[in-house]
């Protein structure tokens, strides 16, 4: 089976700085993929270049093919075509990512009007349905409002909308719930793992939490430095993390889960700081603030795959749990 | 705008009576700032002034009458004669015409290139807008001053001269108004979402663009119509816009400077027409600011 999404060698770069680094992944249809690291790993930056959204000064390399389509040498136009029809985007901050003079109905129709060319009149019919469905109990009314007469629950399940408006192969959601009120967002990535399951769509799921990742999620890949430093399957990453940043990851994101039983301990943090773009060190990028570091980390390590699993690291967390024994790297 | 509405609020009142309630807000605003009030009352005096005198004025603003010059104001000439006899009030009438032909067509000249120019220069960073710029700053340091000299010479003196000599002069202000403000509404996540959704830049112009950018353009055409009824005034006075007979401001005001010490009036009439014209239309665009910034904070 050929992956609908696949990333080869992606790297975006401002200027001399290379801010994602040879970053490779592949999503096939229908599966879900979560992709996870801080603030400043590249995930955005990743997810922007595959939509072909870089701003102004950056710029990117190597391959990103939807199907049987590179997208990074397709001409402006082409990319226009598929972007929102093919591959759809949710974002981060769901009330700035919606004009706030322009109506619900109206912004959750548009895509319909671009790609299927509906009129306006039938474009929020269509937005009415597609309300609908991300479960607006009034959806005419709510349709008629303007984003600040929202709740921000409400703002992302209407950008959710608009983004299945097409049924788009891919759908990019870039941390959807971080910018939400805790209780709202368990529903959110509800509905956002229904509509998926129901659409038959891939999703790339960015989030720093992997809590979120792992409720939704087939796959997870990490991010740090601009680099993928693991991949695996949910319940590989999971239970028996491999490279040291994800287990940092880890357990700071078991601690949350726990923290009832352990009130009064300090939680577990990453000693340090990620590094701002262009100070990473040589080699590896995260042997600063590693524990496990190596002569050898001065190398940037090969990613090495060995079956679904992929790792790039000189000196591997291993046999966390006995049963990971057979797999001598 | 109903601002009062909180996001959260589970909003169960009816939606039309909520946007008619919105709607007389809105209007409501618009009345009660001073600066929109006043400024618009006196542009719609010198508005109504100008399209009256076309059909109709006093007197002949060009009928000689030597038996009567230099008349003092009196019923039959509400504000005095001039040294030819011709009757002031209707000098003053029909020289509105003149400003507020010479001020609209600059200020629509000065837009219809530099609005397109500076969404240009704003849309396609690089080569394009590098360009764009430094014409902008080529024309920023051309005085207007010149150009109307330079054009007077060579087409003559009159009316049309003074229009392009402004309505050039005012290009790279509208480029660099439309450009900086069409740079914050193309940076902000909405347009990012929009071309996530499959718009091009040219749609994305129109619809997310331009809507927002609107109050702003239409404030600064406001006050750079003051600006250019000034700039209008001053070459008629130094004899390179409309010549006399033909009744201006600025005509007006160069002809009297000989009896400014014996019939001060001619004078002061035609000062009066023109700082409560630059006045209006500058209060006016003000008050469109002062509203955009208010909607803006609110």
């Amino acid at each position: 089976m050929t992956a609908l999404l696949s990333v080869r060698g992606l790297s975006v770069s401002s200027g001399p700085l290379e801010l994602v680094r040879d970053v490779s992944f592949d999503v096939d249809a229908g599966e879900r993929v979560g992709l996870i690291g801080e603030s400043g790993s590249g995930k955005s930056l990743t997810a922007l270049a595959v939509m072909g959204l870089l701003g102004e000064g950056l710029s990117a390399s190597g391959s990103v093919r939807l199907g049987d389509e590179e997208l990074l040498a397709a001409s402006e136009l082409r990319q226009c075509e598929l972007r929102g029809d093919a591959i759809a985007m949710v974002f981060q901050e769901p009330m700035s990512a919606l004009n706030p003079t322009r109506r619900i109905g109206d912004q959750v129709g548009e895509t319909l009007r671009i790609h299927r060319h509906l009129s306006r009149k039938a474009a929020e019919r269509a937005a009415v349905d597609l309300l609908a469905r991300v479960e607006f109990t009034e959806p005419e009314r709510y349709a008629r409002m303007y984003p600040h007469e929202l709740s921000g629950g409400q703002r992302q399940r209407a950008m959710i909308a608009s983004a299945i408006a097409c049924d788009p192969g891919v759908i990019l959601a870039d941390e959807p719930t971080t910018a939400l009120d805790v209780t709202v967002q368990r529903r959110v990535l509800e509905l956002l793992d229904r509509l998926v399951d129901e659409e038959g769509c891939a999703l790339l799921l960015i989030a720093h939490d992997l809590a979120v990742v792992s409720e939704v999620c087939d796959r997870v890949i990490t991010m740090y430095g601009g680099r993928v430093v693991e991949s695996g399957s949910v319940s590989q990453i999971i239970n028996e993390p491999r490279h040291p940043y994800t287990q940092a990851l880890l357990a700071t994101s078991k601690a949350l889960s726990v923290s009832e039983s352990s009130l009064g301990s300090q939680l577990p943090s990453i000693p340090g700081t990620v590094p701002s773009a262009g100070h990473f060190p040589h080699g590896c990028p995260f042997q600063d603030r590693c524990d496990r570091r190596v002569e050898a980390c001065q190398v940037m390590p090969e990613m090495v795959e060995t079956g679904r699993r992929a790792l790039a690291c000189w000196n591997p967390v291993v046999g966390a749990t006995p049963s990971s024994g057979g797999e001598a790297a | 705008m109903s601002s009062a509405v909180l996001p959260n609020a589970p909003a169960a009142r009816e939606v039309p009576a909520d946007e008619a309630f919105a709607d007389l807000e809105r209007r409501g605003r618009w009345l009660r700032n001073p600066s929109v009030v006043i400024g618009g009352g006196i542009v719609a005096l010198v508005v109504l002034s100008a399209i009256v005198s076309i059909f109709w004025t006093p007197y002949d603003p060009l009928a000689v009458n030597p038996a009567h010059a230099l008349a003092a104001p009196s019923w039959a000439h509400w504000l005095g004669t001039d040294e030819y006899g011709r009757d002031e009030f209707s000098r003053l009438m029909a020289s509105s015409q003149i400003a507020l032909f010479v001020g609209a067509l600059s200020v629509l000249i000065a837009t219809a290139i530099g609005i397109p120019a500076g969404l240009l220069a704003a849309a396609r960073e690089g080569a394009i807008s590098q360009v764009v710029l430094r014409v902008t700053d080529i024309l920023y340091g051309f005085p207007a001053l010149l150009a109307a000299v330079v054009l007077a010479a060579a087409f003559g003196a009159s009316k049309m001269t003074v229009v392009l000599a402004i309505g050039i002069a005012y290009i790279p202000v509208f480029i660099r108004v439309t450009r900086s403000n069409a740079l914050v509404v193309l940076n902000s996540e909405y347009v990012l979402a929009a071309r996530a959704y499959g718009r091009r830049t040219f749609s994305i112009l129109r619809r997310h663009v331009v809507p927002n950018i609107a109050t702003t353009i239409i404030a600064q055409m406001s006050l750079l119509f003051s600006l250019a009824i000034l700039a209008e005034a001053a070459l008629d006075f130094l004899g390179l816009g409309t010549v006399a007979p033909t009744a201006s401001w600025g005509t007006m005001l160069a002809s009297s400077q000989d009896y400014l010490g014996s019939d001060a009036l001619l004078t002061l009439w035609p000062s009066l027409a023109i700082v409560a014209c630059v006045l209006g239309f500058s209060l006016l665009g003000d008050g469109i600011s002062e509203l955009r910034e208010a909607r803006r904070r609110s």
